[in-house]
């Protein structure tokens, strides 16, 4: 029995690593994610013939119940609502890693309460108590390997705190139930190195035996860690949080696989993890900032001192205007960002493109890699907005046909468009690499208000003798510039 | 309604333009105002009175019931005395009424006081508008300007003799016509624009070197001068040049003389007589059949031969035209780019569109336009707060090829050191942890470690356009903690059993809601 599940999990990890591979294209994404179903399948019906696997009545009715939950969400759930359910999701694996952790150390110590060690290193259970399934498995642990599980429940219990709490706080802060601004403490990294410091401690009484209650009390800190360090993030680092928490997640069930000694839990943890780490990675550098200082938080939501002062103003246009440009205008490049989602204005967006491309003009999107506040976002909503994804290009793919380009259309988009980044060695976001849409001919930018965006960075295009402002909502101007069109 | 904007018909001699369209007038009229214009103000400029009548406008006889009628005076020339009509017409303008139209102010002394005693609310000059973006729109020199430039063109080719464009014919082979433009403000680019577009070879020259980029854009060749000197002036202008600086550039030109066809000269200096460039010499040294066309005739010209207002030719056959009037010979084009700009001053002075003018000095347009206000002269205005065009900045110079490659070469070696270094903190940290560490547990570490090199492998191949799926579908693997769920509910353990079964029902909801979601999303990306 033991071979055949092990044959199972050596399965399931191929299909989960085809299942990754697949992503790298569009069309074999859709087979990746029935070899991943396939995997997940093969995956939990093996583990179904464990050794001491019971309450199957439990067991099955939680399966259904969670199955028919989580299908009902993925077919309500709005594409511009995906980071906040990609958040929530984050949560769930933080949070089984507790429970399952804890429940570790429980068995672990039921385990050894009824057991006595021989002299020779065995350890036999007691008279009439007899262990099953996990608790059997603990039995044969020498005195070595049940301090190594030790330090496995600890990082488990610990990284699952900080992923379900800081995960709680990102879904907050995406649903726009808590406000995006960097809540920025006094002392604040004094306080997480405190808090760390004690949890380390903790970890080192429980390490020595010192009972459950440490492993709870580190839980209950490091739920304060992650609400903290979440908190102290401002919305336009979003993309690198949930990457960040998408890494942990896979870390916690790493941790957990190591004191459970399933080889199949790793392996799938460590490809998450590495999965979320390269994605906080790829979103780091375009944003030209550190990892670390994306971590420690504090920017965003407030104005930032620094980069020169501005001179010019923005000049309004009409939706008349714009639509007489786009009907002069042959190479047309639209730039998404988080307004758009915000605005829900991609279906109209999409509209506008394929009129524009029935009139035989070359409409193009260009996606900077931390438009939206998910990996990718921008991609999934025009996407379902129907528009066809190989006219949506990356930054690097388009940025240098802008000077070839006769009408740029920006959405709810600034950061990722800031000549600042370039232009102004002083300014905050100086070095981040953006899409240089102020080498077009004409650039449009369909914008709420006069405000600064979530860096609170002033942005110079707009100011620029080539750029024109269409102020009100997205969708709305969208609308109009379609009527206007006729 | 509110007040009443009032066009009379132009007096001036060979004046064919008119302040008002039939399409201007009904963007004014949505401002509030109702519209009066003189009979026969359009006709020059091919709009008849009937048409004003369908855009809603009231037509009258005679300037002096325009004058009489209207709250609001739009022209295009400044007013003068005119012997058939009797009268000057700055004896027109009432106490309270408002004036737009060209003025030439700094010319004008004797006439801005003229006007200041009639005690006006307020006098708008078209020309004086600042030249900064957001007036673009209502930038009336540059709107004549750029006719005047296309013009000079049409009228150079009436002039000449030959094609513009270079053929083979079965006759023999045409050389292209050779164009020099002189000054390349708007309507130098306008003229540039319209020779390339008969086909000639057009050179530009310009004081102001960052002007260079605009005349290679509309396909001219910049003729360099080898000298260090910035004659960009303020507001977009040119300021006068240092003597060398002069002797350098006609010495250049005398060089082109021989070669050069064409010649438009479109040289002005804000405020000074228009600087001599094209000179008797130079004339002399091109070939007969030449011509010269002169847009600074009207403040004396660029050519020493030229005669304001005349065509002349000279005694070695080059024709030199001296128009003052080349906007004026387009009336209907040019009516149509001065009514949408006086259009777009009324906007600007009716912010509440409520039919009531309101010349707000606090606004750097309306402050530069205006030079005369209740009955008090406010010219010259005081310099605008925005710059009209930014300083070209300095750009950085970029490491030479040798020195990029050694960059490279040092960075390929950084890299490599420390990938170096890398694995032999990694292999030290293995043999560490393989010292102290349980056989069983080097079997998972050794699994994990694999793993996290598969996953690095794996993942940089993801496409950016799916990143959302990754992150969907690793939602759903990493639901693969269920095991550990599912592995611990047979415990005894009351606490255990309702843990690992909150456990398993939050796993399955992220293996089930991660799964269908990236595939509903995947579903969704179509090709065109």
């Amino acid at each position: 029995m033991y071979g055949l599940i092990a044959a199972a999990y050596v399965a399931a990890s191929i299909l989960f690593i085809l299942s990754l591979g697949g992503l790298s294209s569009q069309e074999s994404a859709k087979r990746g994610v029935i070899y991943g179903m396939i995997g997940m399948a093969i995956a939990i019906a093996a583990t179904f013939l464990s050794k001491g696997v019971g309450n199957f009545n439990i067991l099955i009715s939680m399966i259904a119940i969670g199955a028919v939950i989580g299908a009902a969400i993925a077919a309500r759930v709005a594409m511009t609502g995906m980071p906040q359910l990609v958040a929530a999701l984050h949560s769930f694996v933080g949070l089984a890693a507790v429970f399952i952790g804890v429940n570790a150390d429980l068995e672990l110590g039921y385990v050894l309460a009824n057991s006595t060690l021989s002299a020779d290193g065995v350890r036999t259970a007691n008279e009439g108590v007899e262990f099953a399934g996990f608790a059997a498995a603990l039995l044969k642990k020498s005195v070595v390997e049940i301090n190594i599980m030790r330090v496995e429940v600890f990082l488990g219990v610990f990284i699952g705190a900080i992923t379900f709490t800081g995960s709680v706080i990102a879904y907050g802060k995406l649903a726009g139930s808590i406000s995006g601004k960097a809540l920025t403490l006094p002392h604040r990294h004094l306080i997480n190195l405190v808090m760390i410091a004690v949890c380390v401690l903790l970890g080192a009484m429980y390490f020595y035996g010192a009972g459950v209650w440490t492993l709870v009390l580190v839980t209950l800190i490091a739920f304060v860690i992650g609400a903290h360090l979440v908190m102290a993030i401002g919305g336009a680092d979003m993309p690198v949080v949930v990457s960040m928490l998408n890494s942990y997640s896979g870390w916690a069930a790493a941790a957990i696989g190591f004191t459970l000694g399933n080889d199949l839990l790793i392996v799938t943890g460590a490809l998450v993890g590495s999965s979320g780490a390269i994605l906080s990675y790829i979103m780091c550098k375009a944003m030209n900032r550190s990892f670390i200082s994306v971590i420690l938080g504090g920017f965003g939501g407030e104005a930032q001192s620094g980069g020169q002062a501005i001179e010019g103003e923005m000049i309004a246009t009409e939706v008349d205007t714009v639509a007489q440009q786009l009907d002069d205008a042959d190479e047309v490049v639209i730039v998404p960002g988080y307004g758009m989602a915000v605005a829900q204005a991609q279906a109209s967006v999409s509209e506008l493109t394929r009129r524009l491309r029935a009139k035989g003009k070359n409409v193009r999107f260009a996606i900077h890699p931390v438009a939206g506040r998910l990996p990718g976002h921008m991609n999934v909503l025009l996407a379902e907005a129907k528009v066809p994804y190989d006219i949506v290009l990356e930054m690097e793919e388009i940025n240098d046909d802008f000077p070839s380009t006769d009408l740029v259309i920006i959405i709810g988009a600034n950061d990722i468009v800031n000549p600042a980044a370039q232009e102004d060695p002083t300014s905050p976001i100086a070095g981040m690499p953006v899409l240089e849409v102020w080498k077009a001919k004409n650039v449009i930018v369909s914008k709420r208000g006069r405000g600064t965006g979530y860096s609170g960075i002033e942005n110079p295009l707009f100011f620029k003798d080539n750029t024109r402002m269409l102020y009100g909502d997205a969708k709305d101007s969208m609308d109009k510039v379609l009527q206007a069109m006729g | 309604m509110g007040r009443i904007v009032g066009v009379p018909r132009e007096l001036t001699a060979g004046e064919r333009r008119v302040a008002l369209t039939p399409e201007t007038a009904g963007r004014i009229q949505k401002l509030g105002y109702s519209i009066i214009v003189e009979s026969g103000a359009g006709a020059d400029a091919d709009i008849s009175d009937d048409a004003y009548r369908a855009a809603n406008v009231e037509v009258v006889n005679g300037a002096a019931a325009v004058w009489e009628r209207a709250d609001i005076v739009m022209k295009v020339r400044p007013p003068a005395e005119h012997s058939d009509f009797g009268a000057h017409e700055a004896d027109l303008l009432r106490e309270g009424q408002t004036l737009i139209c060209f003025l030439w102010p700094g010319q004008n002394e004797a006439l801005m006081q003229r006007l200041a005693e009639r005690k006006p609310h307020a006098v708008l000059a078209m020309d004086m508008v600042p030249r900064i973006s957001r007036a673009q729109k209502m930038d009336a020199l540059s709107s004549m300007a750029n006719i005047a430039g296309y013009r000079a063109v049409i009228e150079a080719s009436n002039n000449f003799g030959r094609f513009f464009t270079g053929q083979v014919t079965a006759a023999g082979k045409v050389p292209p016509a050779k164009v020099l433009v002189v000054g390349a403000g708007v309507a130098g680019l306008a003229a540039i624009g319209a020779a390339r577009g008969l086909g000639a070879i057009v050179r530009a020259f310009d004081v102001r070197p960052e002007v260079a980029e605009q005349i290679e854009s509309m396909g001219a060749e910049f003729l360099m001068l080898d000298f260090e000197e910035d004659s960009s002036g303020d507001g977009g202008y040119a300021k006068p040049s240092s003597p060398e600086f002069r002797e350098k550039q006609l010495a250049m030109f005398r060089e082109q003389a021989p070669e050069i066809d064409i010649v438009i000269t479109t040289a002005l200096i804000p405020g000074r007589p228009a600087p001599k460039l094209w000179l008797k010499d130079m004339v002399e040294l091109q070939k007969p059949g030449s011509v010269v066309v002169d847009l600074a005739a009207e403040q004396g010209g660029n050519c020493d031969l030229t005669e304001p207002g005349e065509k002349v030719l000279t005694e070695n056959g080059v024709t030199i035209v001296g128009y003052t009037d080349l906007p004026s010979r387009m009336a209907s084009q040019s009516s149509q780019l001065f009514g949408t700009n006086l259009r777009h001053m009324l906007d600007d002075l009716t912010p509440e569109k409520d039919g009531e003018p309101n010349v707000n000095m606090e606004d750097d347009v309306i402050r530069g336009a205006t030079v005369v206000k209740d009955g008090e002269i406010t010219f010259p205005p005081p310099a605008p707060k925005v710059q009209a065009i930014a300083k070209p900045q300095q750009a950085p110079k970029g490491p030479s090829p040798e020195e990029q490659a050694a960059l490279d070469a040092e960075a390929a070696r950084k890299a490599g050191r420390a990938q170096w270094a890398l694995l032999g903190v990694g292999t030290l940290l293995m043999l560490l942890i393989g010292s102290v560490a349980p056989a069983s547990f080097m079997q998972h570490f050794i699994v994990f470690v694999l793993a996290c090199f598969v996953g690095y492998q794996v993942i940089w191949n993801v496409t950016h356009a799916l990143h959302t799926p990754l992150m969907a579908v690793t939602n759903a693997i990493s639901g693969i903690i269920i095991l550990g769920a599912i592995l611990q509910i047979g415990s005894s353990s009351g606490i255990v059993l309702v843990m690992s079964a909150i456990s398993v029902l939050i796993a399955t909801i992220n293996i089930a809601g991660g799964f269908l979601v990236t595939r509903r999303m995947l579903a969704m990306f179509q090709k065109s």
